[in-house]
Parts: C-alpha cells; sequence; structure tokens
C-alpha cells in the first residue's frame, strides 16, 4: 500500500533523515544519570528552559483556581471545556497580549484581537507559509537556523527556503547585500520570493539583532514588497545587554512602513519553559492574515484547560515581574559559567546575551576545513565525550566548525560533569592533528556534501516505545520526537 | 492637501484567498444569528435557540487532579503523546464498542482535535486534485477540513431517502465512476459512523460492502466514529474496527479510524483528537504531521487519569447513552405532535427531520426559505439539509442535547406553533 500514500506522506520533508537525529539516537540509548550510568550521553542538543520552574510551580500551587482539577476551579470546568471557539478566551488573549508587552519594556503595545492561537510555533510557522506562499514560492533564511524551519515551512505548503548566508567574519550578522544576493539568485531561478524570516532573538546564535539589522531589513522587504515574519520565541531569555528590539518597535520608528507586511510568531515553549501546553502565537498586522490565520488555527487550537491556566499566571503581574527578572538571571549566569569553562581550554563561541545555547567554535579541532571534519568531530563528541551537541551543518552554516550546545536543560552538577568532560577531550585532542589556524576565507576549506545517515524508523519507532533509563536531569525522550527542538 | 499614495496589497497565497474555508454557508449564517439574538430563559425568552450545535452537554463531568509534577508534564512534548494517556484512551474505545474491538495504544497518534486529524489523514493519503467520496449527506466543516490546505477533492456518494440514506454499492460505485469520467484520481471513502447528519449508526451489512468496495478500488477508508459513545445503547452501533477483528485484520492496512472526546465527552474545548491506523506507514507519517497539532500535555495528564477509571468510564458511557435516547424520544415525541416525521435514529446529538412537505417546491432555493423562516421568524437555529450536500431538499439536521430539558420543551412548543400557522395558511390557500 506504500504507493497509495501521498507524496507529502512518502517524501523526506518531515526532516528525520537528517543527521542532526543520529545524536538524539545516541542520547536515548544512553542517557546520562549521576548514579545509575554516570557515563552516559548528556543532553545538550535541546533547547529547553528548565531553570526556572520553581517559580511557577510555586505559582500554581498558590493558584488552585486556575487549574480545573482542583476543588477550587472545579465549577469552571464545564464551561471551559465547551468553549470551542477559535477566537479564544478573551481574558487568554489579553492575558498574552500584555506578557509580550512587558516582556519589550512595555515599550510597544499588542491588541489582544490580533492574537491567533496555532499548535505550537510550528503551528504558527506553518500557518503563516500557507498564508504567505503558494507552492513553489519562497521564503529567505538568514543562515545558521533552526534545523526544524525546513519541515515547518515546507513540509506541507511546498514552499521553498532559500539561505541567506551570513558569516563569522562578521559574526553572523545579516547585512544587506546579503539579503540582495539571496533575493537575486531567486529571481535568476525563476522563484518567487514572498518574505523573510527572522528569527530574534536568533537560534542558534543567541544573539539579538540590532537595531540597524532590523530597519535595513524591514526597508528591505518593504522596497522589495514582500513578507517578514519575526519569530521572536526567545524573546524573554535575554540576559544582558544590548537589549532586545522587537520587530514591533520598529515599526513605530518607521511609520511609512507597510504594517500589512508584518507577522510575528510567538510562543510560550521557551520563554516559560511550557513546551508540552503547545501555546503558539501568531500575530499579524494584516488584517486579512489574521482572520486566515484564525480559520486555519481550528486546526492548531490551544486547550481551553491550557488557556484559562495561562490567562490566569500571565495577569499576575507581581509573577510575571519576578519570573522575567529572575529567569534572565538564571540564564545569565549558566551562560557565563559554560562560557568562561570553555574558554578556559581555548574553546572561544559567539559573544551571545539571549537564548538557551552557545554558538561553540571548534574550527582549532577539525582535522580540516570541511563539513565532513565536523561530522567526524561530532560523532566524537556524542560517542565518546557523550555530549549531545548540534552540528553546525544542521542548522545551514555555511562554514564548517560550529556547534550549538544547549545549557538550560540540565542542573548544575550535569552541567559540571559535561564541562569537565569537554576539558579532558580538549586537552587530550591537543595532542592530534588539528588544525591551528583559522581561516580568513570561504575559499579556504572546500565543502563536500553533507554526510547523510539513514535511520532505521522502526528502529527508533522501537527505541521510542522500550522502556528505557530516562536521567532525572532530562527526563524527556528523544527530542527526535518533540515538536520543535 | 495631502496625496493618498495607495500602499501596494502584497498578495496572499491561493489557499488564504480561496472561500475554502467554508464559512459562508448557510450552516454558519445561522451562529450569527444565535450570537447576534441569543436565546436566554431569563434575559432574551425570545431569542433565537440553538439547536445548529452537535455538542453533548448532558452528562456529568468530572475533573482528576493530575498526578505528575507540573514541571515534567509542561516539558512533556513528545510527538507520541503520553503513554497513560494513549492507553486511556484506547481502553475507553474499547469500552464503548463493549469490548469487540482491541486497540493498541501504540497506534493512536494524537491530534489536536478530529478536525486537525481529518485533515491530517488527508494529506497523507491523497495528493492535490486527488479526491475523497464522501456520503451525503455530511458533516459541512469536512469541505474545509478535507479540501481547504490539502487541495483535495470531494465527490459526493448521493445517499436517498427512499433507503433511508443507507450507503448502497450502487452509489459508491457511481461516484466513483464519476470521479474517473473526470479523471480524477480517488484515494479514499471516508464514512462517518453513527452518521452527521442522520443520527444513524450504519448497518453491519453496509459496512461488510463498504469494506469491500474499497479493497476492490484498492482506496483507503477512514470511519470517523466521533460519535460512537453516543449510540443510543452498545449494541447497535458497529465498528469498523470490529468488522476488522472479525476477519483478523484482513485488508486493514487501508483502515483508519478517527476520533475525538468532543462529542462523547463534551469536551471540544480541550482539542482531544485521534488517528488510529492499522497502516504502519500511516502511524509513522501521522505522528510526524502531529507536530502541528499536538494535545496539550497537561490536557493530556487530566484525561489519562479521567479514562483510566474504568468505573468512571463504564457509568459515564451508560449514564450518556441513556440520557441521549430518552432526550431523542422526547423530541421524537415533540415532533409527532406538531405532524413533523424524522428519520428513525438511534445514535449522536442530533435527528434528521423531514420537512419536505413545507417546500412550494423540492428545490433547494425553497428549503433555504424554510430555513429562514425557521431561523428568524421561528428563532430555532437547525441546519438546511443542503448545507449538508443533501440531495433530497426540505431536511434539517436538528440538534438536542445541548440544551437543557426546558429549552427543549420550548422549542418544541414553537414548532408546535409554527406547524398550526404553516396548516392554517395551506388550508387557507386552498
Amino acid at each position: 500500500m506504500d504507493q497509495l500514500l501521498s507524496k507529502i506522506a512518502i517524501n523526506d520533508g518531515h526532516g528525520e533523515n537528517s543527521a542532526f537525529f543520529d545524536g538524539w539516537k545516541a542520547y536515548d540509548s544512553d542517557p546520562y544519570h549521576p548514579t545509575q550510568n554516570p557515563d552516559g550521553v548528556i543532553q545538550m542538543g535541546l533547547a529547553e528552559n528548565q531553570l526556572s520552574f520553581d517559580f511557577v510551580e510555586e505559582w500554581v500551587r498558590n493558584n488552585p483556581k486556575a487549574s480545573i482539577c482542583t476543588e477550587q476551579g472545579a465549577n469552571d470546568f464545564r464551561d471551559i471545556a465547551i468553549f470551542q471557539d477559535y477566537h479564544g478566551f478573551p481574558e487568554f488573549r489579553n492575558a498574552v497580549a500584555r506578557f509580550m508587552e512587558k516582556v519589550r519594556g512595555n515599550r510597544v503595545r499588542f491588541d489582544p484581537d490580533r492574537i491567533v492561537m496555532s499548535g505550537g510555533a510550528t503551528g504558527a510557522q506553518e500557518t503563516l507559509a500557507f498564508c504567505l506562499a503558494d507552492p513553489g514560492e519562497a521564503l529567505l533564511v538568514p543562515t545558521p537556523y533552526y534545523p526544524a524551519n525546513d519541515r515547518d515551512l515546507t513540509w506541507r505548503t511546498g514552499i521553498k527556503l532559500l539561505p541567506v548566508i551570513c558569516e563569522s567574519s562578521n559574526n553572523f550578522k545579516i547585512t544587506s547585500s546579503a539579503l540582495e544576493s539571496a533575493y537575486n539568485k531567486a529571481q535568476e531561478s525563476n522563484i518567487k520570493v514572498k518574505g523573510l524570516l527572522l528569527n530574534n532573538p536568533s537560534n542558534p546564535l543567541g544573539t539579538v539583532l540590532d537595531k540597524q539589522t532590523l530597519t535595513e531589513s524591514l526597508n528591505f522587504t518593504n522596497n522589495k514588497n514582500i513578507h517578514l515574519i519575526c519569530d521572536e520565541i526567545y524573546s524573554a531569555t535575554v540576559f544582558s545587554k544590548p537589549d532586545f528590539i522587537s520587530i514591533a518597535e520598529i515599526i513605530e520608528e518607521n511609520p511609512n512602513c507597510n504594517r500589512e507586511l508584518i507577522h510575528i510568531v510567538y510562543s510560550l515553549s521557551k520563554d516559560l519553559g511550557f513546551p508540552g501546553f503547545r501555546v503558539g502565537i501568531i500575530y499579524s498586522y494584516n488584517d486579512s492574515v489574521t482572520n486566515c490565520a484564525r480559520k486555519m488555527s481550528s486546526f492548531g487550537l490551544v486547550s481551553t484547560q491550557t488557556q484559562h491556566l495561562i490567562a490566569s499566571m500571565l495577569s499576575d503581574e507581581v509573577f510575571l515581574d519576578r519570573f522575567i527578572v529572575e529567569s534572565s538571571k538564571r540564564l545569565g549566569n549558566r551562560h557565563s559559567v559554560l562560557v568562561k569553562e570553555l574558554a578556559r581550554v581555548g574553546i572561544e563561541s559567539l559573544k551571545s546575551n539571549a537564548g538557551l545555547y552557545c554558538w561553540m567554535d571548534l574550527r582549532r579541532l577539525l582535522k580540516e576545513f570541511t563539513f565532513e571534519a565536523e561530522m567526524e568531530l561530532w560523532r566524537v563528541i556524542v560517542n565518546e565525550v557523550k555530549l549531545n551537541v548540534s552540528p553546525g551543518s544542521s542548522f545551514h552554516c555555511s562554514e564548517p566548525g560550529w556547534f550549538r550546545v544547549c545549557f538550560a536543560n540540565m542542573d548544575d552538577e550535569t552541567l559540571m560533569v559535561a564541562l569537565k568532560r569537554i576539558h579532558k577531550f580538549v586537552i587530550q585532542s591537543k595532542g592530534i592533528n588539528v588544525v591551528n589556524e583559522v581561516p580568513n576565507s570561504r575559499k579556504q576549506y572546500r565543502r563536500n556534501n553533507k554526510l547523510e545517515i539513514n535511520l532505521s524508523f522502526r528502529r527508533l519507532d522501537g527505541i521510542m516505545m522500550e522502556p528505557h533509563k530516562m536521567s532525572p536531569h532530562s527526563p524527556m525522550s528523544s527530542p527526535l520526537v518533540r515538536a520543535r527542538t | 492637501m495631502a496625496i493618498e499614495i495607495e500602499k501596494p496589497r502584497v498578495s496572499l497565497s491561493k489557499v488564504a484567498l480561496s472561500e475554502t474555508h467554508g464559512e459562508d454557508s448557510p450552516y454558519f449564517a445561522g451562529w450569527k444569528a444565535y450570537d447576534e439574538n441569543p436565546y436566554d430563559e431569563l434575559n432574551n425568552p425570545s431569542g433565537v435557540i440553538q439547536m445548529g450545535l452537535a455538542e453533548n452537554q448532558l452528562a456529568a463531568n468530572s475533573g482528576r487532579s493530575s498526578t505528575s509534577s507540573f514541571r515534567e508534564n509542561a516539558l512533556f512534548q513528545d510527538y507520541h503523546g503520553l503513554q497513560s494517556f494513549r492507553k486511556a484512551m484506547a481502553s475507553f474505545m474499547e469500552q464503548i464498542r463493549g469490548g469487540r474491538a482491541k486497540f493498541d495504544p501504540d497506534r493512536i497518534v494524537i491530534t489536536a482535535g478530529a478536525t486537525a486529524a481529518n485533515e491530517l489523514l488527508t494529506f497523507i493519503l491523497a495528493d492535490p486534485g486527488d479526491a475523497l467520496l464522501i456520503p451525503t449527506p455530511y458533516y459541512p466543516g469536512f469541505d474545509r477540513d478535507l479540501r481547504w490546505r490539502t487541495g483535495v477533492n470531494i465527490i459526493p456518494v448521493h445517499c436517498q431517502s427512499s433507503n433511508n440514506f443507507e450507503i448502497s454499492p450502487q452509489a459508491l460505485e457511481a461516484a466513483y465512476n464519476e470521479a474517473e469520467s473526470k479523471n480524477i484520481k480517488v484515494k479514499g471513502l471516508l464514512i462517518t459512523n453513527p452518521s452527521n447528519p442522520l443520527g444513524a449508526t450504519i448497518k453491519r451489512s453496509n459496512l461488510q460492502k463498504i469494506l469491500k468496495f474499497v479493497t476492490c478500488k484498492n482506496i483507503h477508508l477512514i470511519s470517523d466514529e466521533i460519535y460512537s459513545g453516543s449510540s443510543f445503547s452498545c449494541d447497535e452501533f458497529v465498528s469498523i474496527s470490529q468488522i476488522l477483528a472479525e476477519q483478523n485484520y484482513k485488508d486493514s492496512e487501508r483502515v483508519h479510524v478517527v476520533y475525538s472526546l468532543s462529542k462523547d465527552l463534551g469536551l471540544p474545548g480541550f482539542r482531544v483528537g485521534t488517528i488510529y491506523s492499522y497502516n504502519d506507514d500511516v502511524v509513522r507519517t501521522a505522528r510526524r504531521m502531529s507536530s502541528f497539532t499536538l494535545i496539550s500535555s497537561q490536557t493530556q495528564q487530566l484525561l489519562a487519569s479521567m479514562l483510566s477509571d474504568k468505573r468512571f468510564t463504564e457509568n459515564y458511557i451508560r449514564v450518556n447513552r441513556e440520557r441521549l435516547k430518552k432526550r431523542y424520544e422526547m423530541i421524537i415525541d415533540g415532533l409527532r405532535n406538531a405532524g413533523i416525521s424524522c428519520l428513525n435514529g438511534n445514535a449522536g446529538l442530533f435527528c434528521w427531520m423531514n420537512l419536505s412537505s413545507l417546500l412550494l417546491e423540492p428545490t433547494m432555493e425553497c428549503e433555504l426559505e424554510l430555513w429562514k423562516l425557521i431561523l428568524y421568524e421561528v428563532r430555532l437555529n437547525i441546519s438546511p439539509g443542503s448545507s449538508c450536500h443533501c440531495l433530497e431538499p426540505g431536511w434539517f439536521r436538528v440538534c438536542f442535547a445541548n440544551m437543557n430539558e426546558k429549552t427543549l420543551e420550548i422549542a418544541l412548543s414553537r414548532i408546535h406553533d409554527f406547524m398550526d400557522r404553516m396548516r392554517k395558511v395551506k388550508i387557507s390557500l386552498q
């Protein structure tokens, strides 16, 4: 019956054949545990924010009415259970709008009537792609970018993603010339570009876009009359200067811009650490897009039970103010510990001030400046050093040697163990033949074909189904199967 | 004097601009009328009574507190879904079928509602331009759910009142041939069992014929069993899963069952849908695709608790069936007293009412005129058969489970008075 499935069902658009997921597999089959499996693989490929749950749990305990499963909240059960209006609860939309404003220092206002729900940011991205582009048309995306963009934006929509190449020589900034170059390349290939997708703060870079870049992007998209989608999912993970600047602020400073081209994607998965609750938000300044996305939200509404909890939680200003400050502080501390310890063994990472990860520079450890060498190094890190970090090639990075390492999804002790292992590995590898000089031109290394590792899906499914040892520090099973990593 | 420069309108996708979202149908115009003038016992006794909403508010729902930590639950985004939830769902589905079919929790794929489940299956089973066959009359939402973003067509399998709208092999063949003649590739047949809007289960013999048809044509069969727990008695409902079990799952690779808790448990807000497929490739692909539409882990946790309480679920299923049956009998009696006949029903949250005798001419236009009259003068929001693609004008779906008894009595008395008036008008015309 295989030939009787659709092309979409049979193609690779689901994205799970990428080498990116081999690391998960290694973690799944051998997960670290401080006492039961101290030599296991430590999960550093998962961009999750687990540092501030104590705050949230305290709030949940103190607010039983926010849960419909408690004595205090059960009276609301029925009304909440039968509400299926795709507009969502007004209290929910108001609370989300206010939260988004707070995260932006109340420098902008968000209209609750423009808040549209989706099945996580995963659903939001796909819905926007459906609304803004036809099959065969394209969105430009600066590299390196979040791997699942390929699946989220192109799998069922049939659109293409075209890279805007960013380089380490200027800290991966998005330049006007890179934008123009990507756009022109598309024109030459007869591909219609419908928009530009920015991720700010950036995954995997951990940096925020500065005013100049944002304004240039706005001008670029306005001039070409194409859409500008800003995925601001990490907006509350900024822990040091410079401040986060939202596209919402830029458009206020550029009143002549065409607002109908601007759309923001948001979610509570990263800032609050609630990926399981599937709270995705589309905020568009374009009425037609808002209306269309709202209709499409029927395919991915937020459970009213969750809307109710979130509405309560996000209306508690005192809690939010404390949470935002404390979460930032904890992320900042984690980040500086990681960066400091990496520096001690000569590993630099891109200077960053946001996100749940570092963009680590391991170019000095490559045997040669190729993606093959990057994959080889990565396999060593996963299989021998036992750390699941993510290779830059899976983020479509144009240069080999960069790795994303997550730091917010584990406790302090586990992080220490991970750092010890990194120290040991680097010291040991100074004995092997590594490249000592970092090239200053892309021509100095060649890009080989990315190695694809064919995964047997039945085996993977088999692994998933088996009960296996779980590290209490990363209580989840393989992020292969996560909606968003 | 300022010169206004028109900002160039940037284009949206064809999908965004199309009307396949379906919201212009009269099905929804009735909602709007209700929204603008909703009935309320005290504050608006002459408002529109909502009878277009297939919701089950009859049975009591109870909440259970969660056992796993908040943190673990909030972090859980595995697209397999909580194992405890899948187990509980499988067991609930088995209970509904009186234990006559077994469900493997590992074949359960979670989606945010049956809306998402149906769209997802369509993406997996058909390419743009292909078609699904659907017996008429059918749930109006299918036009959007199955066609809008997928680009897949619906070819109706027309069913007639002369044989109680049962799905006949001839009707199936006719629809299939129609597709062939238009060079459209049919990829599957979607049945809703129990049927919306008919409020009746599909007979075992018909299910067997349907299975034979799809096997012979080598196409898929989607069985939307969202009302399975709303049949008035356990024995009346036969699921395709039972038929498959009886034949040792031969030819089962083409069968996929859609389920949800929105109707049977009255929890439409929670967005709990599932796809149960006997095809490994479909399960795997559907699971991956469910990333776009997972069930909130908070809700999975709650329902895992609730549905694994076998005493609660057995009791609930039984009480729910009894109350629905009682409500159905009440509305049927009331309609009969008003001189209105309905299709014999045995399931669902609605009855399929025949007002064809009131039509001046047996046309869709006359049906819509009658519908407007009922909506704006009698102030009842019922759904016209044409919005369900019924071939024969004059049939209406009337929901009865989304209100209390008192409100239903009022609705019935309005209908009674209306029929009285119509009879007098007819007499005076003669």
